[in-house]
């Protein structure tokens, strides 16, 4: 039973209406609260009620009299923090998706400025050309680019964008703000960014009429600790993803140019999905005279070491061919360079010499311990290329038989690896996809274009393994074209 | 002036020819008289609408389909050469294939078109492994990603691409043959677009800025009835249904005894389709699928001479398999009516 004193000192407001819908009485919180009420007020229970820039959540108590008690539960800092904790979450949910920098910086300075401040800059260490910024007023879209400014004009920048020493939050004074940073704004606050490890740059917050509280900046602190860990990885990831990229760069299949008389396609695809590269690689150099030098071939094991090796070995081929042009002779140095080079892995490899004449192409060809390549005829007739010879970088000497093929205008050549072949799979699951299948697939493609038969040779064997593992395959087709009407 | 429509035929017997260099006088030829978008989705892409046709009525062989597609690529690849250049004036987009599908020409004649129409365009092409695509997107940072895929089976893949596209905040536009004829399934799957076409996306980027995608979720929220899993084991048991099928047709079939060995490969081929098909009306939860699928196989067959009618023991021995499976019971039930109407 609460007495009558006792809720008249009350910290909540309180105040009575009575059953005539007059106030009949207020405590000493509701009289600060409202000095001059006299009206009734006209709440429903639950509301929440904003009186002098607080909020109170309105909950009536029917007396027994007929006569109504309003208690006003002050909830301004519950609603304060739950935005607060509603705007981590948005930006956490919103920041943990993206990797890409860019991006990162827009979602922040976007939120920033839907719920810290009236305009965000939100500014990055400087790379290459100038620093990236993105820009975003209250109620608009971000927008980033990147400006060449001088960060030392605002105190404290330059050290917060390097992350090192340091540094709190500071306010800066409008009136000394360069232009490039704001204009028209009565409050600044810059706050770095901690990217732990990485600098991840600074959150500059502006306000038009009005300062920023301690307390608003302290949560501007908590937004930006979590916004600066996520531009981090972001940066860390694309610093990575960059190396990555120039490291594998010569690791990739090369990408085949056209020729007048020769046409050349290539297709690769590694044994896992997340790798780029593989233990299968093909290459074509040019050599005088028109003449093509293509390679193709399979080092033994796959992923990457294998990728590795792949890359010594295209290098020792090009650097071979300044001097030898000669299968045998090349086969047997790329032999002996194998086998003095400490860890490397046996391969398997075909070569061959392109060479236009009046009837198609020559082609000579020569396998050091690998598949022999075959010779699909306009007709669809499919002959195995004539070479054999011993695997590469396990014995002190190899043996190697060369075969010499003329293409006429619509005959092709296909030079492939294992992983075609030997490709697990099938409608019934348990078949390998074998070379018979392949060549009879092979008789419906005479004439084919190049890009045409490679793809297709690609997709039987892609579609043979289903979704099942597989080895790397590399297919590499030359072509004589046909000849235009003249 | 050459009307567009022998433009087609024009293109399509060079095509057919393997005559790239005719192929390609004729599109170039064409992009002087109609301009380059009208040749690349009037033209090439009707010669190509062809090839499926032709395929399914026995004309031409998958192999050749392979061929007058490359011819169709190079003369893509020349109109790209001699097209007007132009600044990119608005934003970035990143057109790819679903992994696993092999049809890449329709992705690339709408990367050439929202190039012409002066977006800055990285187009990935075929088979893209979903995290190389992943990869690119962080460090690119487009607008957009356009996926394409044309074949039905892919609908998984393609559902489980658009969602980690979407993870990455970037909004993902869908188009192609296997989203169905007005996008049910884009919508279904929660696209953030879906376009008819190459026209109707170029103009729909133009006039509209995607939304952002809504925070990440699990692909199978957007599709509750996987819950059963009726997906999940056909797929994971689809060899052994293959199998079982197959062993159960030679004791219905008679005259599979005398199939030679390609036969026996179609056969099986055949039977790992329907499975697949199965599988997939199973995870979009739509009975149609299966139900067209069957009788377009049902066509396809009696373009080659095998009566539709051996579909019918197929079906009962899948439906004796998937006995336990009340989805796959009911769309192996009701395609039969469907079956016997094509014949």
């Amino acid at each position: 039973m609460v007495t009558v004193s006792s809720w008249l000192r009350s910290p909540c407001p309180a105040l009575v209406v009575d059953a005539v819908g007059a106030v009949h009485g207020m405590n000493d919180a509701a009289k600060t609260l409202f000095p001059e009420q006299a009206l009734p007020p006209e709440w429903r229970h639950g509301e929440s009620v904003h009186v002098a820039d607080r909020s109170y959540a309105a909950h009536r108590v029917d007396n027994e009299d007929g006569s109504v008690t309003w208690w006003l539960l002050d909830e301004t800092d519950l609603l304060l923090e739950r935005e607060r904790a509603g705007l981590l979450a948005q930006m956490s949910s919103a920041l943990m998706t993206s990797l890409n920098p860019e991006r990162c910086m827009n979602v922040v300075a976007e939120l920033a400025a839907a719920h810290l401040a009236d305009e965000v800059l939100v500014i990055a260490p400087p790379s290459g050309d100038g620093h990236p910024m993105t820009r975003c007023r209250r109620g608009e879209a971000p927008t980033y680019e990147r400006q060449h400014v001088d960060v030392e004009e605002v105190i404290g920048l330059s050290e917060a964008l390097r992350g090192f020493p340091p540094v709190p939050s500071r306010w800066i004074d409008p009136a000394a703000a360069p232009e490039w940073l704001a204009a028209g704004v009565v409050s600044i606050v810059v706050t770095p960014l901690p990217g732990h490890g990485v600098p991840a740059g600074a959150l500059i917050l502006m306000r038009r009429d009005e300062q920023f509280t301690e307390d608003e900046e302290a949560f501007a602190r908590l937004f930006a600790s979590r916004a600066g860990v996520a531009i981090s990885a972001a940066s860390l990831f694309t610093q990575q993803a960059v190396i990555t990229d120039r490291l594998t760069r010569d690791l990739l299949p090369p990408v085949l140019r056209r020729y007048e008389h020769v046409e050349l396609a290539g297709r690769y695809r590694a044994s896992g999905d997340t790798e780029r590269v593989g233990g299968d690689f093909y290459d074509v150099h040019e050599l005088p005279d028109d003449q093509l030098f293509v390679v193709l071939g399979d080092v033994c094991g796959k992923g990457l070491d294998a990728a590795a090796q792949t890359g010594k070995v295209r290098t020792a081929v090009h650097a071979l061919l300044q001097v030898v042009t000669d299968h045998e002779k090349m086969l047997h140095a790329l032999n002996q360079a194998l086998l003095t080079t400490d860890e490397s892995r046996f391969i398997t490899t075909v070569v061959g010499t392109v060479r236009p004449v009046d009837e198609g192409l020559h082609v000579r060809l020569t396998s050091g311990g690998h598949l022999p390549p075959l010779i699909i005829r306009a007709n669809g007739e499919v002959e195995v290329a004539r070479t054999k010879g011993t695997l590469v970088g396990i014995l002190p000497r190899i043996k190697t038989a060369t075969d010499e093929v003329v293409l006429a205008p619509g005959d092709s050549c296909l030079l492939y690896t294992d992983g075609i072949t030997e490709a697990n799979g099938g409608p019934l699951g348990d078949e390998e996809f074998g070379e018979e299948r392949l060549h009879r697939a092979l008789a419906a493609c005479g004439g084919m274009p190049a890009e045409a038969l490679v793809e297709h040779v690609h997709m039987l064997a892609s579609q043979w393994v289903g979704g099942g593992e597989h080895d790397d395959m590399a297919v590499l087709a030359i072509a004589a074209p046909r000849r235009r009407p003249s | 002036m050459n009307p567009v429509a022998d433009v087609v035929d024009a293109l399509w017997a060079a095509a057919l020819d393997g005559d790239e260099h005719r192929a390609t006088d004729v599109v170039l030829g064409a992009a002087r008289e109609h301009g380059h978008e009208t040749v690349l989705l009037d033209v090439v892409g009707a010669v190509q609408k062809r090839v499926g046709g032709e395929w399914a009525a026995n004309r031409i062989s998958v192999a050749q389909e392979h061929a007058i597609t490359a011819i169709n690529d190079r003369a893509v690849t020349a109109l790209s050469l001699d097209r007007p250049r132009r600044k990119a004036e608005h934003g970035r987009v990143t057109v790819a294939c679903v992994d696993g599908e092999w049809h890449a020409l329709p992705a690339r004649l709408l990367a050439e078109v929202l190039a012409l129409r002066g977006f800055a365009v990285d187009y990935l092409g075929a088979q893209v492994p979903t995290p190389h695509l992943i990869t690119y997107l962080h460090r690119t940072g487009p607008d957009v990603v356009a996926l394409s895929s044309s074949i039905a089976t892919r609908l998984p893949a393609a559902h489980s691409t658009m969602t980690a596209c979407q993870a990455t905040g970037v909004p993902v536009m869908v188009g192609g043959a296997a989203f169905g004829p007005d996008g049910v399934y884009a919508r279904r799957f929660g696209a953030n677009a879906w376009a008819a076409d190459a026209r109707s996306a170029a103009d729909m980027l133009l006039s509209q800025t995607l939304p952002a995608p809504s925070p990440p979720h699990q692909p199978v929220d957007d599709l509750p009835h996987l819950a059963d899993q009726e997906y999940t084991l056909v797929t994971r048991s689809a060899r052994d249904l293959v199998r079982s099928v197959y062993r159960g047709l030679e004791d219905r079939v008679p005259a599979m005894d005398s199939y030679s060995d390609e036969q026996r490969h179609h056969t099986a081929e055949d039977l790992a389709h329907i499975v697949e098909y199965l599988a997939t009306a199973l995870y979009v939860d739509d009975d149609s699928l299966f139900r067209d699928f069957l009788s377009w196989t049902g066509d396809v067959l009696n373009a080659r001479g095998v009566p539709a009618q051996v579909l019918e023991p197929t079906l009962d021995l899948l439906s004796a398999q998937l006995r336990d499976f009340p989805r796959a019971q009911r769309m192996l039930a009701r395609p039969r009516l469907g079956v016997q109407t094509v014949n």
